[in-house]
């Protein structure tokens, strides 16, 4: 974080109207504005780093609508991770950190095998009876959250089922390589199989290397900025043994700290160059829309976009999912109020600060059902998770699904 | 700050609504004025009208001084708490409470946003044209208090053109009711509009009852260059001359599209001196009528290029030039000091002549962007709070600016207010008579300045 991000604020409040915790709020401190001035404040040593200035930056999203919004360029919610991060790195992890951000989260194989348990606890009826005699209520109430955010698990998570070169269907176009989120893999893998799917029918042979670790946004958000150096420079040597023309992601979140790699690893231009060939999958399907098109059959349903942050405020892009579901006929969609407002997931943000993510999550709830729709589409699976949870809850004909689980629908017809 | 008069400043919002930590303190200091800071002693959140005379009967008791805040986005340092003091934030006052069909008024709480107001009306057909620049997000007590202008200001006039009535608690913290839903209304002296712009000296809106208008049914938007910024200053008078009253008439200077292109890359060309972006509206055929009107002027005044949107996509992105010209600038530079010297819209061509000079001589670099339609020009000085010597200059350069303003017939601010910003230029401007019957006036509201002292004079 360079000092003079700070004085670029002209503390004009254009970013107000889109916080999240602004809105619910209407306090300064829980404002962009508020907490870009809170660390320069810091820097400037009139407050000092204590319980309550962190009380405040803590309750940031980091959804960077802020970011979108300022007319400076200036990005508060990235700023304001950045500080954490440093100020982080002064303490180091706690032993829970260190078990998590380091001894789990890099290694993919103790990660599926953490979620075995899972698996069996759901499978076996556990889940019913724990839920039906209500135990968790024995239990923090984190605890309780995490339970029921998680929807049933596939029997298999996707890295262990997936070849490590899916061929291309038809002529060959070109080589992408394919980045499998965590969460993807282990909870979404069916979106994510409907995903290379996709790619290969357009003619692309996709890669992907089994040996490919965490994006690291994990340790991002558990500001452990070494662990997140470590998996960068380790994934960006690992796909650069691949002749690769893209990198694609189905995961929002993912996809945009891969293209912050070049930013993460100042100095090593092949993390530039790694960074620069990630795209999202609705970028290269976009890309392809013609084709595309040729292969979508009617699909009769009224559906509504949910923008998510990663994909919409922190990577730009808002017109290729839309692009994409114009694509298919019969197709009633409709565009809810404030789209690229956040759902209040935001990574473990709906574990930590439980009563300001329901707040937010209310707002967006209530958004969706006034559009009517029958499918929330979105591509990240935070917000999948979220969202999930929240209308099988209040709406449960509401179906929750990935963009490429839809275009896979309506291909299948 | 007593323990005690804290306390019972909390019993009445609330503690959830009190802020009294040093860390809030902090960032309630500034607004959106550069430079500027000063800390309150609380911060309150009143929730209805009841808490806000309460507030304010307590502090006017007390002699301790308070300071009105909506979004904080006041460019003059107004929301600013000079004395420290109370911090009132009108923001949980946010109800639209009538949108009256019969009479074309709606009446709000001070907190609503004004976009939100816009939507609500346009839903339905009507119209509220008052747009500042901050309009996602100023509130519409500060738009009162501040007689805030916008881009609609030709046609439509500003925010005094459309407030009615008010509700206003005075320091005391009696209520005072002023106009209403009634068009004609003599009687006494006009305090609703003394409230207006009183930057919130005087009592604290907690009702406002504007008018509101017929939605325009269509607009044409276009976009023209001038290689030579006489021609464009020229082609404004002439526009108005022709009896064509355009909705919005906005102007970029060479400093300004230089910025645009290189942060937005929107296509325009470096050898212009000036871009124009002007918009009709209103019934489908004057709209055709004005917009063949203006072509014919623009072109019988050498400009070099000339655009007519064909769609409502089409529109926005030649508004693009105009819509980023403030960020373009911004990004250049750290500290952005904007300003909004404004003169009768014939004097834009030597006013502008003097604002180019004027940056030459003092070594500044300030692109200057506006409403050219109504003469409020927005020079707009880039430079960095770190380098002493040249925020010193920029004050000389706005200084000669604010001068040349007076000379033109025209005035120090056209819509940010005096606030602490422009304190040192008003005498200038309205003469020891002006001050001496303005503090007349505030003497008769507020005998003791307690409500937000340190302010316009």
């Amino acid at each position: 974080m360079e000092y003079v991000d700070l004085l670029n604020c002209m503390r004009c409040g254009m970013c107000l109207p889109h916080c999240p915790t602004y809105k619910e709020t209407f306090l300064e401190t829980a404002s962009p504005r508020g907490r870009v001035a809170l660390v320069r404040k810091i820097q400037d040593g009139d407050l000092e780093v204590n319980e309550r200035t962190l009380e405040y930056l803590t309750l940031c999203l980091d959804c960077q609508a802020c970011a979108t919004a300022c007319p400076c360029g200036v990005n508060a919610g990235e700023l304001v991770a950045e500080f954490k991060c440093e100020e982080k790195g002064k303490g180091g992890l706690s032993f829970m950190e260190d078990l998590i951000l380091r001894k789990l989260v890099p290694h993919p194989e103790r990660l599926e095998n953490a979620m075995v348990p899972l698996r069996l606890y759901q499978r076996s009826g556990l889940q019913t009876l724990v839920r039906s005699l209500g135990i968790l209520k024995m239990f923090p109430p984190a605890l309780g959250r995490m339970e029921g955010l998680l929807p049933r698990l596939p029997a298999k998570p996707l890295r262990k089922s997936l070849l490590e070169v899916t061929p291309a269907v038809g002529e060959e176009k070109g080589t992408v390589g394919f980045f499998l989120g965590c969460v993807m893999s282990l909870i979404f893998s069916e979106a994510s199989h409907a995903t290379v799917q996709l790619l290969s029918g357009l003619g692309y042979k996709v890669v992907t290397p089994k040996a490919q670790k965490c994006c690291g946004a994990p340790n991002m958000l558990g500001s452990d900025l070494k662990g997140l150096r470590d998996l960068a420079t380790y994934n960006v040597d690992l796909f650069g043994g691949y002749d690769l023309e893209f990198i694609v992601t189905d995961c929002g979140g993912c996809g945009a700290e891969l293209k912050k790699y070049g930013h993460h690893l100042p100095g090593n231009s092949r993390a530039e160059g790694f960074s620069a060939k990630v795209r999202d999958i609705s970028e290269i399907l976009a890309l392809h829309a013609d084709d595309l098109k040729k292969k979508l059959k009617p699909l009769h349903r009224i559906v509504t976009w949910h923008d998510a942050c990663h994909i919409a405020h922190c990577q730009g892009i808002r017109q290729q999912p839309r692009t994409l579901m114009d694509l298919i006929p019969g197709l009633d969609f409709r565009e809810m109020n404030d789209a690229d407002a956040c759902c209040g997931s935001a990574g473990t943000y709906n574990v930590a600060r439980p009563e300001m993510s329901d707040r937010i999550l209310e707002r967006k709830v209530s958004s969706i059902l006034a559009t009517g729709a029958e499918y929330l589409v979105t591509a990240n699976p935070g917000c999948l998770l979220q969202l999930k949870k929240a209308l099988s809850e209040t709406s449960p004909k509401v179906k929750v699904v990935h963009l490429t689980e839809l275009l896979s629908e309506s291909i299948k017809g | 700050m007593e323990p005690s008069f804290i306390k019972e400043l909390q019993n009445i919002v609330g503690k959830e609504h009190t802020l009294t930590d040093r860390e809030s303190l902090a960032v309630y200091g500034y607004d959106a004025t550069p430079e500027l800071e000063s800390k309150p002693g609380i911060v309150l959140l009143p929730g209805n009208a009841e808490e806000m005379a309460r507030i304010m009967t307590l502090c006017y008791g007390n002699g301790v001084p308070l300071t009105p805040r909506g979004s904080g986005t006041n460019l003059s340092g107004g929301s600013i708490a000079a004395s420290g003091g109370v911090v009132m934030q009108t923001s949980r006052l946010n109800r639209i409470l009538e949108i009256d069909q019969e009479n074309l008024t709606a009446t709000v709480e001070p907190g609503v946003i004004t976009s939100t107001l816009h939507r609500a009306v346009e839903a339905i057909g009507l119209f509220y044209p008052p747009d500042p620049g901050s309009m996602n997000i100023s509130t519409m007590g500060g738009n009162v208090a501040e007689n805030a202008g916008g881009l609609r200001g030709l046609k439509y006039g500003v925010t005094a053109d459309y407030v009615m009535g008010l509700s206003t608690i005075l320091p005391q913290g009696d209520l005072l009711v002023s106009g209403g839903k009634a068009v004609k209304d003599v009687a006494g002296y006009n305090l609703t509009q003394l409230l207006i712009s009183s930057e919130g000296t005087l009592g604290i809106f907690s009702q406002i009852t504007v008018k509101l208008v017929p939605k325009p049914r269509t607009k044409k938007t276009m976009l023209v260059h001038f290689p030579v910024l006489e021609q464009a200053a020229l082609t404004v008078s002439a526009i108005i001359a022709a009896r064509i009253i355009p909705a919005t008439l906005e102007f970029l200077d060479k400093v300004t599209i230089k910025c645009v292109e290189d942060y937005a890359h929107v296509g325009l060309p470096l050898d212009v001196d000036a871009v124009l972006l002007i918009e009709v509206d209103g019934h489908p055929t004057v709209v055709e009528e004005e917009a063949a009107g203006v072509r014919e002027i623009c072109e019988r005044h050498g400009c070099s290029f000339f655009q007519t949107a064909a769609t409502p996509q089409e529109a926005l992105k030649l508004a693009t030039a105009r819509r980023v010209a403030l960020s373009s600038l911004a990004r250049l530079k750290p500290t952005t000091i904007l300003e909004d010297a404004t003169v009768p819209r014939s004097c834009i061509a030597p006013m502008l002549k003097f604002i180019q000079d004027t940056a030459k001589r003092y070594d500044l670099t300030i692109g200057t962007f506006g409403h050219a339609g109504d003469g409020n020009l927005h020079p707009t000085c880039l430079t960095d709070e770190r380098d002493h010597d040249e925020i010193r200059r920029a004050h000389l350069a706005f200084s000669d600016i604010f001068d040349k303003a007076i000379e033109l017939g025209g005035t120090i601010t056209g819509e940010h207010g005096v606030g602490i910003a422009k304190k040192p230029y008003l005498p200038r401007l309205v003469g020891e008579a002006g001050l001496r019957v303005m503090r007349g006036i505030k003497g008769a509201f507020d005998p003791k300045g307690v409500l937000n002292p340190g302010k316009i004079f």
